[in-house]
């Protein structure tokens, strides 16, 4: 990483030593080898001078970019993906000749899970290293830190996780689902493939699972025929012991457990239903499933695929969707962290809408010819991108969100999901959606 | 006029000291420093507060609480209710723009709205004049410092478990933060604050006023610390921590003591978080669980514990060490912070106050030997109360 850093060097003895160390211990650090000797091929074309009219860091050569995710704390075990597949993506697009003739540069700062840093990094990286464009954030918590900054000093963040909606800000391009995009098309499945009528909704006690559940319950109660919700339950993230929850799941016996279960809850959560004797298994003998918009298959590395297999998940991207453009995308993940995760990295549906998050800045800068925030905001409805992992995504012409398809992938024992049912069309991006309030 | 010099100034070499820190915090770093470092500087600053009231409560009372970020989050809060409650109003005064189209009720915070509650809670309402906002943040930090105290001390429970007692009332108060999230931001906590009083408090120009005001807090803290320290009750305050049966026979009420000076610094912490909410602009509940209550007991420690100004930078220095390392290393800093606390306390137990009293007298002689060759009067920069 401090190979990457362009942040002012600092020339003490102390620093020196400890970059030393830093290079040697740097484990990200090989994704950016910049070759300083790069020259600009279209700098005639793109003169500085008009491509940066406001004062970002961008010379004729290079573009820096800003990388804001937690690598330490509570959040790096999932933000790390993140991390990865926007560098493979950086480091692609500086292979194919970079952007606009420039090559990216990273500068990464360190969340360390703790939204107060979040907000200090961001405007870190927005007044001091003059960044304009960062790749960051995952939790809601840590956007809604640094929202305002990106808005005050006019920055741009390409945000990648599934979240609750509520938002569309001309700073934000939000490369993950919007609630509704998430939710709606599978609860339609589950009711029409799999005749469900009674819903049991379980979430992690805060805003995303909530207003997740807030939109499923009005879906279910007004807009599916004749099924109801038979309950609805929250408990604190973190917490670890859902006996009594299954105790009231087990009475109720709704025919879709509806899970929104997050972060390290997640294993007690899988763990206990196994030993109450609830599996993928047994819900089928009875016309019944688990259905979550929560559990990726990074998640499920930790819960183990035994705890799991059987149950269904509703997200845009699957590591074992088939198409050519995946097949490429994993194999290049695999390679560029080889040394990491030995050709067997889990890649879940963030981390693939943190890789796009690259590519559609590079599609939008090329459109609007400029790297100014002001320009790449204009310009960034419509944009599209062929090659995403997901299939063909563009985003939208209002609100910044992307059109991408639903999925519903079946958890195998090997900790992957077999994708068994896709939306037929783009779902339409709706952050603010008329008669879900 | 002598009292005065004495009490508040701490004689010559308190006076040196505090000259030396104002001038560094009013004059050296807005010269130095361009605006955005100058904003984190206020951010950090408005952590001593708490490091002070540490050293008065900890280094003096002998009161170990490593739930200080406890305090200093309730004023934050309180600080926070009042703006976003100006924002809420100001966003109801929009027509038409996304932020409006998104709220089912008008006028009440956001996040209230993205919870389904639809009317303002009974207890947001004093939190919409200044004034008693302001009162608030003094006293309910006092009040519940008040009850903490006479439950404990009256009790005698002290050292070690009162510690323990103090960092799970300030984890309870996370999780209650955290889980009542209709009313205090959840998670997330209370974000996007933009006015005061109809004042941008995000402009360049106000957080350089904010960041003056909070030295002026710094200062006055310092300054009160020292008068207090040097009363009949400061010093009954020492003796209580180091011989409290004594000052018991003498007939003294010890719990009230203590209790008093816990209350005293409860309501310093919280005036600490007031300010930190306006010189970053949220407010959120990560900033009153235990990992910075800790932090500002090292903050105390590195500083030196018995030193008011010392407090000041050992908060400024952790805190410029934990961004620099994070900023350079983001990957390995939390390694190096921690290799920095354990050397600091191996090679100052005493912390930088101290190491300043024992090094600093003897290389002032030596230099002063050589530039009048003779001995001076009296040692100069000590850093006292």
């Amino acid at each position: 990483m401090s190979i990457t850093t362009t942040s002012t060097p600092r020339t003490g003895m102390l620093s020196r030593v400890l970059r030393s160390i830093a290079a040697t211990c740097a484990v990200i650090g090989s994704a950016a080898a910049m070759e300083d000797g790069w020259a600009n091929p279209v700098l005639d074309k793109f003169p500085t001078a008009t491509v940066n009219t406001t004062g970002l860091a961008t010379g004729d050569h290079w573009v820096t970019v800003g990388q804001l995710h937690s690598v330490t704390g509570t959040m790096a075990i999932s933000e790390t993906g993140s991390v990865e597949a926007e560098r493979l993506a950086i480091k692609q697009i500086n292979d194919m000749g970079g952007v606009l003739g420039r090559k990216i540069k990273i500068v990464q700062e360190d969340g360390a899970s703790d939204w107060p840093t979040f907000a200090e990094k961001a405007k870190k990286l927005l007044i001091k290293d003059k960044v304009g464009t960062v790749f960051g954030c995952w939790t809601s918590a840590s956007r809604k830190a640094v929202l305002p900054i990106f808005e005050k000093e006019n920055g741009m963040l390409y945000y990648p996780t599934f979240y609750e909606g509520l938002e569309a800000s001309k700073n934000v391009i939000y490369t993950g689902q919007e609630a509704t995009q998430q939710i709606l098309w599978g609860l339609d499945w589950a009711h029409k493939e799999k005749g469900a009528k009674t819903f049991f909704l379980i979430g992690s006690d805060y805003i995303w699972p909530r207003t997740s559940n807030k939109i499923a319950r009005i879906h279910i109660e007004k807009k599916l025929q004749g099924c109801k919700v038979v309950g609805e339950e929250y408990y604190p993230l973190g917490h670890t012991n859902f006996n009594s929850l299954i105790n009231k799941v087990k009475l109720a016996k709704p025919d879709v457990i509806y899970s929104v279960v997050v972060g390290g809850s997640n294993v007690a959560w899988y763990k206990q239903l196994k030993a109450a004797g609830i599996t993928g298994a047994s819900l089928e003998k009875d016309k019944r499933l688990l259905l979550t918009i929560s559990t990726t298959e990074d998640e499920v590395r930790g819960i183990g695929g035994e705890n799991v297999e059987g149950f269904f998940a509703c997200m845009k991207y699957f590591q074992s969707l088939p198409n050519e453009n995946n097949i490429k995308f994993v194999a290049a993940f695999n390679e560029m962290y080889k040394d990491k995760y030995s050709g067997k990295a889990s890649i879940g549906d963030v981390t693939q809408a943190a890789y796009l998050g690259p590519w559609l800045w590079k599609a939008t800068v090329e459109k609007a010819g400029s790297f100014d925030i002001s320009k790449i905001s204009a310009a960034s409805g419509g944009i599209e991108y062929k090659e995403a992992p997901e299939g063909y995504v563009r985003i939208h012409d209002k609100n910044n969100h992307l059109w991408s398809k639903a999925r519903l992938g079946k958890m195998r024992l090997d900790g992957q999901f077999d994708v068994i049912a896709e939306s037929p069309e783009l779902i339409e991006p709706n952050p603010y959606p008329e008669g879900y309030k | 006029m002598n009292s005065f010099y004495r009490s508040f100034l701490g004689g010559r070499s308190g006076t040196v000291g505090l000259v030396v820190l104002s001038l560094l915090l009013l004059v050296v770093l807005p010269l130095s420093i361009d605006a955005f470092r100058l904003n984190m500087m206020g951010k950090y600053l408005s952590l001593a507060f708490v490091a002070i009231a540490l050293v008065m409560c900890w280094g003096y009372g002998g009161i170990m609480s490593l739930g200080q970020g406890l305090f200093w989050g309730l004023g934050g809060y309180c600080m926070a209710a009042f703006l976003k409650l100006e924002a809420a109003a100001n966003i109801a005064k929009e027509a038409g723009t996304d932020q409006i189209q998104a709220l089912t009720t008008v006028g009440i915070p956001d996040f209230m709205d993205w919870n389904q509650i639809t009317e303002l809670p009974w207890f947001w309402y004093p939190f919409k004049s200044f004034p008693l906002t302001l009162a608030l943040m003094i006293v309910i930090p006092t009040v519940i410092a008040y009850i903490v105290g006479v439950a404990m001390f009256k009790r005698r429970v002290g050292g070690v478990y009162f510690a323990i007692i103090t960092q799970a009332l300030c984890w309870a108060m996370e999780i209650l933060f955290v889980t009542r999230q209709g009313w205090t931001g959840g998670i997330n906590g209370i974000t996007d604050l933009r006015t005061l009083l109809g004042w941008d408090i995000r402009t360049p120009d106000a957080q350089m006023t904010i960041y003056f005001l909070t030295c002026i807090g710094i200062i006055g803290c310092i300054l009160f610390g020292r008068w207090l320290l040097n009363t009949k009750f400061g010093r009954l305050l020492l003796a209580v921590r180091d011989m409290e049966d004594r000052v018991r026979f003498s007939g003294y009420d010890v719990a009230n003591i203590k209790t008093m000076v816990f209350c005293i610094a409860a309501a310093m912490s919280s005036i600490g978080g007031a300010f930190f909410v306006l010189n970053v602009g949220f407010m959120s509940p990560k900033l009153v669980t235990i990992e910075p209550s800790i932090y500002m007991v090292i903050f105390c420690a590195v500083g030196g514990r018995m030193s008011l100004i010392g407090a000041v930078y050992g908060t400024l220095i952790v805190s410029f060490g934990r961004t620099f390392f994070s900023e350079e290393f983001p990957a390995l800093w939390y390694f190096l912070m921690g290799s920095v606390f354990i050397l600091v306390t191996m090679v100052f137990p005493e912390g930088l106050a101290g190491a300043v009293n024992r090094f600093g007298p003897p290389l002032w002689n030596k230099i002063a030997r050589l530039w009048r060759k003779k001995p001076p009067a009296a040692p100069a920069e000590e850093v006292k109360p």
